[in-house]
C-alpha cells in the first residue's frame, strides 16, 4: 500500500496543527459557531444528535493492521468501543467529545491517516474496488491511480470551496464495477484506447440524494497523462457555474442536466486544452512509483484447492457466500461480514478490530479493505487457511454467512446517530433480519440487494437497491417508502417506487410479499432484479397493496 | 483611521479607496466593483489615478481581460464563507492572463482561509482588524504542496518534494 514520505507526514501533522489552533479559537470564543462549522467539516467533525461525529478517511479503502489497531484504541479511549464503517469506504466514530478531536487526529496521523476532506463541499475521500489488485476480471490495478488523485485533490487551493461536495470513485473492472461509479460525481473507468493503450473513460453527473442520476460518459477516451489535467478542467467549470443559490441544486449533476450533456463535455474540453499541456501532465515516472506501492505481495506458489470438502455445513455455507475467487491460484479473497442480525450493518467493535488487525497479519499480508457495502475484506488468504480464519472469525461474531444475499443490507445511521434523517434504519434492519431468519430461504432467494436510507440524503444508497427501503417523516412517524429493480454496478439503475410508503411494522412484511412474487415467477436461476426488470413493478405492487394486506 | 490589510506579508495602511468613500481627488487610487466599471468605463479611464476592479462571483473573468493592462490591482469578492468562485478567477487571472498586479480578497474571508487564497495568487486580503495578526502563521501552515499552482501569494513556491 501506499506509504507516506517526509512530505505527506508533514502535511498532515501540520493540517493537525492547524486544525488544533482552530479548534481553541472556537472554545475560546474567538470564532463564530459558523466560521467553525466550515472548518471543522473540512476535518470529517459533524455535530450530530448526540455528540459529534468524526469521520476518517480511509483511501480508496485499504487499511494495514497498524492502522486497525489505532482505529480499535481510538474506538476504546475516546470512543465507547465501536467504529461505523460507511459506504464511501471510511469509518465514522459516533461519540467523541469536541475537544478531544484534535488528539484523535494526531494519534490518526502516526499511523499515516487522517480525517482531511471527509465532509465539507469539497474533494471527498476517492473510492475504488474492494477487489483492486486481485480481481481476475480487472484490466489494471486502479489504486496507484486513487493514490495520484488522493494527492492532487488534498487541500487543493481551488477546490476547497465548492458549490458542493464532490466525489471521485475509479474502476478497474468496468464491467463489474464495484465501485458504484456509476453515481458518482466523477466515475473514473480504466479502459483499453484503439491502438491497445490504456486510459481512461471519464463519467460525471452521477449521484443519489433527492436527485438520483446514473452518471454520464464525457470522455470515451483519455490517455492516461492527462488525467489529472482532465478532472481539473471538469472541477474548473463545475466551480465557475455550479449552482450556490440552493443547496439541493448544487452537486454537478444538475450543472450537467441544464447544460446538457453536450454542452457540459464541450466546456470541460474547451478548458482541458488550454491546461493540458501544462504543470499536471503526469510523468510516467511518476505513475510507475506509485505503481511501486501496491506491486502483489510475495504470494506462494499453490495449487487450488476445495478447503471445504468435508467440513461441515456452516463452514461451507460461509466458504461459499462469504469468500470469492482469487486471481492467484491458491488464494481467496476473504469477506468479514459486519452484518450480523442485532447489530447496526458496518459497525466494528475495538475487539473486532484488533482481531482483523492480527488476522490480517497472520493470513492476509497485514492488510484489508472496506467495502462500500459496509463490510471488509482480508484479499490474500491462501484456500489452506481458510478454515482457521473461519473459525476465529466466528468466534467474533464476523463470520454470517450472507455476502452478497438479503441480510447483507447497506444501511445509514439512521434517526438513532444522524441529525438530517427522518427515520430509523438500524432498527429496520433489525426487523428484516428477525423476519428473515431462514438461511435456507436466504440462499434460495439468492443475490439480493436490499439498501436502507433514513432520509433523502440516500447515505445507504436505497435508489440503486434492488429492494431500496427510504425512511420519510409522516407527522411525526417513521414511514417508510418502498422501491424495487434499482442496481449498482455496470448496469446501474434506479428503483421505481412501489406505492405508498408503509409504517415501520409493515415493512419486514412488505418486503416478504415481494419475495413471495419473486418466488413464484422467477424463471430458473433468474436473479431477483432479473424479474423485476421482466415483470415491472406492477405485479410486485399488487401483492404488497393487496386489500389483505399486512395485519 | 484608514482601514488596515495584510499586503504581502505585512499589515499595512489600505492606500486605495472606493466609491462610497465620497468625494475623491482625481489622483486617488480607486477601486470599483466590476459592475461600476462596466457602467461608467469611460469616465473611470479618464482619471489620472491609479485604478483596480473587483470581481463579484458571478462576474466572468474573461470580461474584464481587455482592460487589464489598465489596472494596477484586481480583486475577488467574497460574499459568504462558503463561497469559492475567486479562487478559480485568481488563479486564471494570473496563469491565464497574466496579471501582476496587486490581486486582491475581499469580502467573508478569514485567516483560515488566506493559505489557499495565496496559493491561487491573491497577494493582499482584507481582513478584519482581530484578524490580521493571525495572518503570516497562517500563510505559513504548510510547508509543501501535492499540486502546483502560482502561489504567488506566498514567499516561496510550493512543492511536492
Amino acid at each position: 500500500m501506499y506509504r507516506y514520505d517526509t512530505i505527506d507526514r508533514a502535511l498532515v501533522r501540520e493540517r493537525v496543527a492547524q486544525f488544533r489552533d482552530q479548534t481553541r479559537r472556537f472554545l475560546d470564543g474567538e470564532m463564530s459557531e459558523d466560521e467553525f462549522r466550515h472548518l471543522r467539516l473540512r476535518n470529517g467533525l459533524y455535530i450530530q444528535t448526540h455528540a459529534p461525529m468524526l469521520r476518517v478517511a480511509i483511501p480508496y479503502g485499504l487499511l494495514s493492521s497498524a492502522q486497525l489497531r489505532t482505529l480499535a484504541s481510538i474506538a476504546r479511549r475516546y470512543d465507547r468501543g465501536y467504529g461505523h464503517f460507511t459506504t464511501r469506504q471510511n469509518l465514522q466514530y459516533n461519540w467523541p467529545r469536541l475537544e478531544q478531536v484534535p488528539d484523535i487526529l494526531a494519534e490518526l496521523a502516526e499511523v499515516e491517516m487522517h480525517a482531511i476532506q471527509t465532509s465539507g463541499n469539497c474533494i471527498r475521500n476517492t473510492t475504488s474496488d474492494h477487489l483492486a489488485g486481485v480481481a481476475a476480471d480487472e484490466l489494471e490495478d486502479p489504486r496507484p491511480w486513487c493514490e495520484i488523485i488522493r494527492q492532487w485533490s488534498t487541500f487543493h487551493p481551488e477546490f476547497t470551496y465548492l458549490p458542493r461536495k464532490f466525489k471521485i470513485a475509479v474502476t478497474g473492472s468496468p464491467d463489474q464495477d464495484r465501485a458504484a461509479t456509476l453515481v458518482h460525481d466523477i466515475g473514473v473507468h480504466i479502459v483499453k484506447g484503439a491502438d491497445g493503450e490504456r486510459g481512461f473513460r471519464i463519467l460525471a453527473g452521477g449521484g443519489l440524494g433527492r436527485t438520483p442520476v446514473i452518471g454520464q460518459v464525457i470522455r470515451e477516451f483519455l490517455p492516461r497523462r492527462h488525467l489529472l489535467s482532465y478532472l481539473e478542467a471538469v472541477l474548473r467549470v463545475y466551480n465557475r457555474e455550479g449552482r450556490r443559490d440552493n443547496i439541493h441544486k448544487a452537486r454537478i449533476k444538475i450543472l450537467v442536466r441544464s447544460l446538457g450533456l453536450e454542452e457540459f463535455t464541450r466546456r470541460v474540453e474547451r478548458e482541458w486544452q488550454l491546461i493540458k499541456d501544462g504543470r499536471l501532465e503526469l510523468e510516467e515516472s511518476e505513475v510507475e512509483r506509485m505503481r511501486g506501492f501496491f506491486r502483489p505481495p510475495a504470494y506462494r506458489s499453490l495449487p487450488d484447492i476445495e478447503p471445504a470438502a468435508g467440513k461441515h455445513a456452516a463452514f461451507r455455507a460461509w466458504y461459499r457466500y462469504n469468500t470469492v475467487a482469487h486471481k492467484v491460484s491458491g488464494y481467496r479473497a476473504v469477506y468479514i461480514s459486519l452484518k450480523k442480525p442485532g447489530v447496526a450493518p458496518g459497525d466494528a467493535t475495538d475487539a473486532q478490530l484488533d482481531l482483523i488487525a492480527d488476522l490480517a497479519d497472520r493470513c492476509s499480508f497485514g492488510e484489508a479493505r472496506v467495502t462500500h457495502t459496509q463490510n471488509l475484506v482480508l484479499a490474500d488468504v491462501e484456500q489452506g487457511e481458510a478454515f482457521e480464519l473461519w473459525r476465529a472469525l466466528d468466534e467474533a461474531h464476523l463470520a454470517t454467512p450472507n455476502i452478497g444475499t438479503l441480510t447483507d443490507m447497506i444501511c445509514c445511521p439512521g434517526l438513532d446517530f444522524c441529525s438530517l434523517a427522518n427515520a430509523g434504519s438500524i432498527d429496520v434492519a433489525k426487523l428484516i433480519n428477525e423476519r428473515f431468519d431462514d438461511y435456507d430461504y436466504m440462499y434460495d432467494l439468492g443475490e439480493i440487494e436490499v439498501k436502507m436510507s433514513g432520509c433523502m440524503n440516500a447515505c445507504g444508497h436505497h435508489h440503486v437497491g434492488n429492494i431500496g427501503i427510504l425512511g420519510v417523516d409522516k407527522s411525526g412517524e417513521e414511514w417508510y417508502q418502498i422501491t424495487i429493480g434499482g442496481a449498482a454496478g455496470a448496469k446501474a439503475a434506479l428503483g421505481s417506487v412501489i406505492g405508498p410508503s408503509v409504517p415501520k411494522h409493515e415493512v419486514a412484511e412488505s418486503i416478504a410479499r415481494l419475495l413471495e412474487v419473486y418466488v413464484d415467477r422467477r424463471r430458473e436461476d433468474e436473479r431477483f432484479v432479473d424479474t423485476v426488470r421482466r415483470l415491472g413493478v406492477k405485479p410486485f405492487k399488487e401483492r404488497v397493496y393487496a386489500a389483505t394486506a399486512v395485519a | 483611521m484608514p482601514r488596515r490589510l495584510w499586503r504581502d506579508g505585512a499589515i499595512v495602511a489600505d492606500d486605495w479607496h472606493v466609491t462610497s468613500d465620497g468625494e475623491l481627488s482625481d489622483d486617488e487610487a480607486l477601486i470599483l466593483t466590476f459592475a461600476e466599471w462596466q457602467a461608467e468605463r469611460e469616465r473611470w479611464l479618464a482619471r489620472s489615478g491609479r485604478l483596480g476592479v473587483v470581481l463579484a462571483p458571478a462576474d466572468e473573468v474573461e470580461r474584464l481581460v481587455p482592460d487589464l493592462a489598465r489596472l494596477d490591482l484586481a480583486g475577488a469578492d467574497f460574499p459568504g464563507p462558503s463561497e469559492g468562485r475567486g479562487y478559480t478567477q485568481a488563479r486564471l487571472l494570473r496563469e491565464r492572463f497574466g496579471f501582476t498586479g496587486e490581486l486582491r480578497a475581499r469580502g467573508a474571508i478569514r485567516r483560515d482561509q488566506v493559505f489557499f487564497l495565496a496559493r491561487c495568487g491573491f497577494n493582499s486580503f482584507e481582513l478584519p482588524d482581530s484578524e490580521l495578526q493571525g495572518a503570516a502563521e497562517a500563510l505559513s501552515s504548510f510547508s509543501a504542496a501535492y499540486q502546483p499552482s502560482n502561489d504567488l501569494g506566498l514567499k516561496t513556491k510550493l512543492t511536492r518534494s
